[in-house]
């Protein structure tokens, strides 16, 4: 009696979640996978039912048009490969930037870290829509960077920095770069320096011990970071909009576009799904670290 | 081995430098007299004017106070839902729907927020047609979104605070002839206590910050902070966005800072009871 009533508390504990997330997280996907399929028409809500009656017999309406009008359309085509191309690179800069950090703060004295990791982490308790906000008032022609430069004399005309892919790379990297940073500390502070002591015994130089031993030792936090900054960064949307160029608009903000100023509500989704389709393997392969990280603590 | 780490060391100065500087260009400039934000008027400056002006901005004081009233209802509800989720993919074994349950709490935290924006304003609009409820967009869909997101976090914090302990002490607890609840309150919980307390604050910072999600699912009349910036700040620099910037700050700044010595003191007197009991054993 004891065991079934423990079986069934325990069901409820887990159950109670499990139904919120099924409810707001999962079928909200299948119906944006199922307007996606549909046509867009001036209605309330605006778009085709699945199963319309005429005459009174039903039939399954199905549309492909959403996602031939995306794919026969050069500008849906481009910013695509656009979002891809800005958050591999972010990616990049931010792990170049945030390896070397994460290893100085992994080797530094325990008091001394614990600081090194607050000031790493307190940013992100701030506004993140404020600290990007602020990279305009640093990036803009009369800014504070093109000030300075001018007053130091190395320029004479302020350089356009704003509304361009560089202005957007900072802006991610100065975002996420946390991210990448709290997983790899998390990874490099558990090696155990006798791999290293015992390389450099064994005669290896210092660079070659670190690039054969701490590196590849240290590819789940690489991993784990690339992937929580690179997949958000995909459908960004307030960092190319505050930022970025005018000319060539990321798909997160295409997908906004459809939805709020278009009301294309089919279009929309299909892009939703365009976008899931993509970084379905790095989500999965997310949760795959995520999960052994998570277990293999105990 | 030297080169390597005066190389790393440089990169994190240089990081921090680079984290930094955005935000104390923002505080200093909130004391700027110019329209112009980023031209220094050294004439009449420094200045509280835009402070001045930010007490007596009304949209912008509706907005935070709705913006507070959805983060704590929304991080208080997540950190039920996220502790009851921790708890089972931390201590339940393997069960039915493990790894779905896993799964729905780690897509949120990298999902795009496009498409988790886009996706609820959807299931809210179906449910409307389906059941009549919610009427519309608004506060309601606001926090509901917010906990969803929200909870996915608390449960990761959750879940690994339980990873580092083993279960020894319930197991003792429970062949003691503790009920689970009992040992819930007693034993889990004082546990998972300070987990619980940081996924509040994270789940308080998260909606109290979002504009994405909130853009969609948010209706007429229900604007928040973060609409509210940036609605002012898409085409340009306004020196009182500057000025309510350094307030956030000097808040979050100052809530870490306290948060951090109360910590410390109650791992001292933590280490203090353990010596003690060590003493009286012996």
């Amino acid at each position: 009696m004891a065991q079934l009533s423990r079986a069934a508390g325990r069901r409820l504990v887990a159950g109670v979640p499990t139904l919120w997330l099924l409810v707001l997280f999962l079928v909200p996907f299948l119906i944006v996978f199922r307007i996606s399929f549909s046509e867009v028409r001036l209605a309330i809500p605006p778009y085709t039912p699945l199963i319309s009656f005429h005459h009174g017999t039903a039939a399954l309406e199905v549309h492909a048009s959403a996602y031939s009008f995306l794919f026969t359309d050069p500008l849906y085509v481009s910013s695509y490969l656009y979002s891809l191309k800005v958050a591999a690179v972010s990616t990049l800069c931010c792990l170049a930037l945030g390896y070397p950090m994460a290893y100085a703060i992994a080797r530094s004295a325990a008091a001394t870290r614990a600081v090194l990791l607050m000031l790493i982490v307190l940013p992100f308790w701030t506004s993140f829509l404020l600290r990007v906000y602020a990279w305009i008032g640093l990036l803009k022609n009369n800014g504070v960077i093109n000030n300075v430069l001018l007053y130091l004399g190395v320029i004479h005309h302020p350089l356009a920095l704003l509304q361009t892919d560089f202005a957007v790379y900072i802006g991610i990297v100065y975002s996420y770069l946390p991210f990448m940073i709290l997983p790899l500390y998390a990874n490099l502070e558990k090696h155990d320096p006798a791999l290293l002591e015992a390389a450099a015994d064994l005669g290896a130089r210092p660079w070659r011990a670190f690039l054969s031993i701490t590196v590849p030792q240290s590819l789940p936090g690489i991993v784990a970071g690339s992937l929580l900054v690179f997949i958000p960064a995909v459908g960004e949307y307030v960092i190319p909009t505050l930022l970025g160029r005018t000319d060539q608009i990321m798909i997160g903000r295409v997908l906004s576009d459809e939805f709020f100023e278009n009301r294309d509500w089919p279009v929309a989704s299909a892009v939703a799904i365009l976008i899931l389709l993509l970084l379905v393997v790095p989500i999965m392969l997310f949760q795959r670290v995520q999960r052994r990280e998570l277990e293999g603590a105990k | 081995m030297k080169t390597r780490g005066l190389l790393a060391r440089c990169m994190l100065v240089l990081g921090l430098v680079f984290l930094y500087v955005p935000i104390l260009s923002m505080i200093i400039f909130s004391f700027n007299n110019s329209r112009l934000v980023t031209v220094w008027d050294a004439a009449h400056s420094p200045t509280l004017k835009w402070y001045v002006n930010l007490l007596h901005n009304g949209q912008i004081l509706r907005a935070a106070w709705l913006s507070i009233r959805i983060a704590l209802t929304s991080a208080s509800c997540a950190v039920v839902l996220g502790t009851l989720a921790g708890i089972s993919l931390a201590r339940f074994g393997a069960f039915r729907g493990r790894l779905l349950l896993a799964g729905m709490t780690t897509a949120p935290i990298v999902m795009p927020e496009v498409i988790t924006g886009l996706s609820l304003l959807l299931l809210f609009v179906a449910l409307e047609q389906l059941i009549g409820w919610p009427r519309g967009t608004g506060a309601v869909t606001i926090t509901l979104a917010h906990i969803t997101f929200c909870m996915a976090y608390v449960t990761i914090v959750v879940q690994s605070r339980l990873a580092g302990f083993d279960e020894s002490l319930e197991e003792a607890a429970m062949d003691l002839g503790a009920r689970p609840l009992r040992v819930f309150f007693r034993i889990t919980l004082p546990l998972i206590l300070p987990a619980i307390a940081s996924g509040w604050l994270l789940a308080f910072t998260l909606s109290w910050d979002d504009l994405v999600i909130t853009q969609f699912v948010a209706g007429p009349g229900s604007s928040t902070l973060p609409m509210v910036i940036f609605s002012k700040v898409r085409f340009g620099v306004t020196p009182d966005v500057n000025a309510l910037a350094t307030i956030m700050v000097l808040i979050v700044a100052s809530g870490i800072a306290v948060s951090t010595v109360w910590m410390r003191y109650r791992e001292q007197r933590r280490l203090r009871d353990l010596q003690l009991a060590a003493a009286a054993n012996l």
